[in-house]
């Protein structure tokens, strides 16, 4: 009822989705305009989807914290935690010479290991959030850094390496010419957007991002809920390094750096309300089709790695102003306010 | 003393204000004179206070034209306002309970004259000349939150004085007042308008500062519908004036006593809050609760409802004890809670009608964590059809309706739930009149349906009109209980003040 509710209210045109499919093609038809051989050639086209899953799964986790009006800042520091700790049972229990069954079942365990650690790196979270009613931002801006700070202490900063071959499965295979980070990818992201919209939980969960207060008066059970949220944002956050280990074939404490602002800039371009109340999974799925093209794209252009970061950056405070501007507002007067 | 031959202080034309669909002021011409008190009666959501907001700055006007000394305001703001001598003092006060009484008062000052460096001794030597000119005496290094009701109002208008006022507006400035406190009010009120300093008291209850008012100005759903010398009017007429109706809703009576014990409470206790309250109901019956503004009784609605932690006691609903402090627990106790404030508590206001509604109903609505969503929104659309919602579409959001509307929303929500118990905080506040009467319907109905009610409200003629019974707190105690139909509300407003 919820999201299909809202829709039938709005015309398609209206719907912030349906801007970002206009924003997602324009920016494509731009650098293949720009760049016709090498933007379109079927080498760009696989190389871009092995690419983005890794800050796309960081952008899910990110997408299911803002959708309660909170964020995790610590996803990176998650993601290479759970990788160190999967790439230490991998290189000193399993060994670069691991085949066969032996390799396959060394693997499963670093899976499981990894994502248990994200499970628990997002319980910490939640606590924090919960329990000891810290901001989300400053909470996880914190654990981040512990986080990182627990894997540059378990490496002493240097990457670890000499996984068995099988590793480089998740990361670098196709199955049917799909490449396997994009099924990951395509698995969570539906997974969320079921989560979002066919279960109680999503529903409290949007509700909650809305008005906490009012969802306390409503006798939802917050705290439960949050922890929840900031459990599934962790085990998203091990996923994302796992592939980012697989691809890598090494894991190390500062991977991924600037997924993090990337993970952010991408939920709210793909119309997540920083404020809560308002996110959908297809609307997030547009925006790193969009990031990934245009990131390509300057890559091809050879605009400099620094010059990328600087263009996120302004992106992200471009969209949030362009979100949060009150335009009709802007032409009436000000904000309105409640009867009285 | 209307004084034609001066020059009106404040002048509006046409001032029309219009919110999201709803036309909350619709065309008002409204001035004031210099040294003239006005009486701006009302009921909730008459537009009352967006005429306020409007003059004060707070609220852009859609239409209409604003004069304030003489000169034309387009686009003005809080601080222009309060530059060209308006002042509005909240029913909150709205000032510092940690500092002193001189620094609460001379602290606008100091803003618009635009000193940068604060000076203890100037800050008392204004404090002093403000209390002086009103007549009384506070001590001016008391601590603010020290002080009781009454002292906090007279540091808010000398406060206001300080800012060289020549308007003070008093939002609702005797609900938090004892009978006594209000005569010491309105001999300063006399003493300002001597002074020259004109008053609007905005108030749903006027009865009492008529005496001392040149006008009185009625609004009612947005529009002026009388203005007078206040010597035309009686508190009968006014009343008449603010409902449109000439009879006041008739009591349900006293309960005939033939429920089964539901609810009993027992010496709950919250320090600082309220102290040793017990009563008890049955099914059926509609309770009332009221007391002035911190009387402790919205402190107890929400400690029915576990959102207050109380220190000590017991709530049985049912014959069962139901834990303290924990909202969830109550509402598995089949207890409700619709809160006073509609936008901030009760509603998800960006959210669908649907979905307010239905956020009540998910666990039961929920297999295997999956939502049955036809089932749900069935079942949401049904009550909102049963309690009238009127809206084109049951997806839109919810803040795109009517106060009225919107608390029937709020109901529809609990009463999904199959309450046994339904406490409403300020049921119809913000509601027009028309929604009023209909909600009181609705609560009188939930009463002959079997359900417990508690109403918890300052709106005397509301529970007069809904309640079997009434208890009024005082100080955070019970002090008195009214059967329905044998109190008039003279009297039950004798007994909230005295």
């Amino acid at each position: 009822m919820s999201g299909s509710g809202s829709r039938t209210e709005m015309t398609l045109s209206q719907a912030p989705e349906f801007r970002l499919a206009i924003i997602a093609v324009l920016v494509f038809a731009l650098m293949a305009v720009l760049s016709p051989d090498r933007f379109l050639s079927a080498q760009n086209l696989t190389s871009m989807a092995f690419q983005f899953p890794e800050f796309a799964i960081l952008a899910l986790a990110m997408t299911i914290t803002m959708t309660t009006g909170g964020i995790d800042l610590s996803v990176v520091g998650v993601a290479n935690l759970s990788a160190v700790i999967a790439a230490a049972i991998l290189t000193s229990l399993a060994g670069p010479e691991a085949t066969g069954i032996v390799a396959v079942m060394w693997l499963a365990v670093a899976l499981v290991a990894s994502l248990a650690v994200g499970a628990a790196a997002g319980f910490f979270n939640g606590i924090l959030v919960t329990r000891l009613g810290l901001p989300p931002i400053l909470a996880t801006l914190g654990s981040g850094l512990v986080f990182t700070g627990f894997a540059v202490a378990m490496t002493g900063g240097s990457a670890v390496m000499g996984f068995p071959d099988i590793v480089s499965v998740i990361g670098n295979s196709t199955i049917w010419f799909v490449p396997v980070p994009l099924i990951l990818f395509a698995v969570l992201a539906i997974a969320l957007h079921i989560l979002l919209t066919r279960t109680g939980f999503g529903l409290r969960v949007t509700m909650y991002g809305a008005n906490p207060l009012a969802a306390l008066y409503a006798a939802i059970d917050i705290d439960r809920i949050l922890l929840r949220v900031y459990v599934i944002a962790g085990m998203f956050s091990a996923v994302a390094g796992m592939v980012i280990m697989s691809r890598a074939n090494s894991a190390k404490a500062d991977y991924g750096s600037s997924y993090l602002l990337l993970a952010v800039l991408i939920a709210v371009l793909g119309g997540v309300n920083p404020y809560g109340g308002y996110g959908r999974v297809i609307g997030v799925v547009l925006a790193v089709l969009s990031m990934q093209f245009l990131s390509s794209g300057l890559n091809m252009l050879q605009v400099s790695n620094f010059a990328r970061e600087l263009i996120w950056g302004a992106l992200l405070l471009l969209v949030m102003v362009i979100n949060t501007t009150n335009w009709a507002g802007l032409r009436a007067g000000r904000k309105p306010a409640k009867t009285g | 003393m209307q004084a034609p031959d001066t020059p009106a202080f404040v002048e509006m034309t046409g001032v029309t204000k219009h919110y999201a669909g709803v036309t909350a002021l619709d065309g008002v011409d409204f001035t004031v004179h210099p040294g003239e008190a006005i009486c701006l009666a009302g009921e909730n959501g008459s537009g009352k206070s967006t005429l306020i907001k409007i003059l004060s700055g707070v609220e852009p006007a859609s239409d209409g034209e604003i004069r304030i000394g003489g000169e034309l305001m387009t686009g003005h703001t809080p601080r222009d306002a309060t530059a060209a001598g308006v002042l509005v003092i909240f029913q909150d006060f709205s000032l510092f309970p940690n500092l002193s009484v001189a620094e609460n008062i001379a602290f606008a000052n100091e803003l618009t004259e635009g000193r940068r460096i604060y000076s203890r001794r100037h800050a008392r030597a204004v404090a002093q000349r403000m209390l002086h000119r009103i007549g009384v005496d506070i001590p001016l290094n008391a601590k603010l939150e020290t002080l009781p009701v009454a002292h906090k109002q007279l540091v808010a208008i000398c406060r206001a004085l300080a800012c060289e006022a020549r308007l003070i507006i008093m939002d609702e400035p005797t609900t938090a007042l004892t009978g006594k406190e209000v005569t010491v009010l309105l001999d300063i009120i006399r003493v300002l308008k001597e002074q020259g300093v004109a008053v609007i008291f905005v108030s749903h209850k006027l009865a009492e500062v008529l005496a001392v008012s040149e006008r009185v100005v009625v609004l009612r759903n947005g529009k002026k519908v009388a203005e007078g010398d206040a010597a035309e009017f009686d508190a009968a007429s006014l009343t008449r004036h603010m409902t449109g109706r000439d009879v006041a809703e008739a009591s349900p009576g006293a309960f005939d006593g033939s429920g089964e014990m539901l609810l009993s409470v027992e010496n709950l206790q919250k320090q600082g809050s309220f102290r040793d309250i017990s009563f008890s109901m049955q099914t059926g019956e509609v309770l009332g609760i009221t007391g002035l503004l911190g009387s402790g009784r919205t402190s107890l609605a929400k400690a029915l409802f576990g959102l207050v932690a109380p220190d000590s006691g017991r709530i049985v609903v049912d014959g069962e004890e139901v834990p303290l402090g924990d909202p969830i627990a109550s509402a598995e106790a089949r207890i409700g809670y619709v809160p006073e404030d509609r936008l901030t508590e009760g509603l998800f206001l960006t959210q669908s009608i649907l979905r307010n509604v239905a956020v009540g109903r998910l666990q039961e609505h929920e297999r295997n964590g999956f939502l049955d969503l036809r089932g749900l929104v069935d079942e949401a659309a049904d009550w909102l059809t049963r309690l009238k919602v009127k809206t084109p579409s049951i997806t839109a959001p919810v803040q795109s309706l009517s106060g009225g509307n919107q608390q029937r929303v709020a109901l529809a929500r609990w009463m999904a739930r199959a309450p046994r118990l339904l406490i409403l905080n300020g049921p119809s506040v913000g509601v027009d009149v028309g929604s009023k009467a209909e909600i009181h319907d609705i609560i009188r109905d939930l009463g002959h349906q079997g359900l417990g009610v508690i109403v918890i409200s300052d709106d005397l003629p509301e529970l007069l009109a809904t309640c079997h019974r009434i208890l009024v707190m005082k100080g955070g105690a019970m002090t008195d209980e009214f059967a329905g139909g044998k109190i008039s509300e003279d009297v039950l407003s004798q007994k909230l003040t005295s």
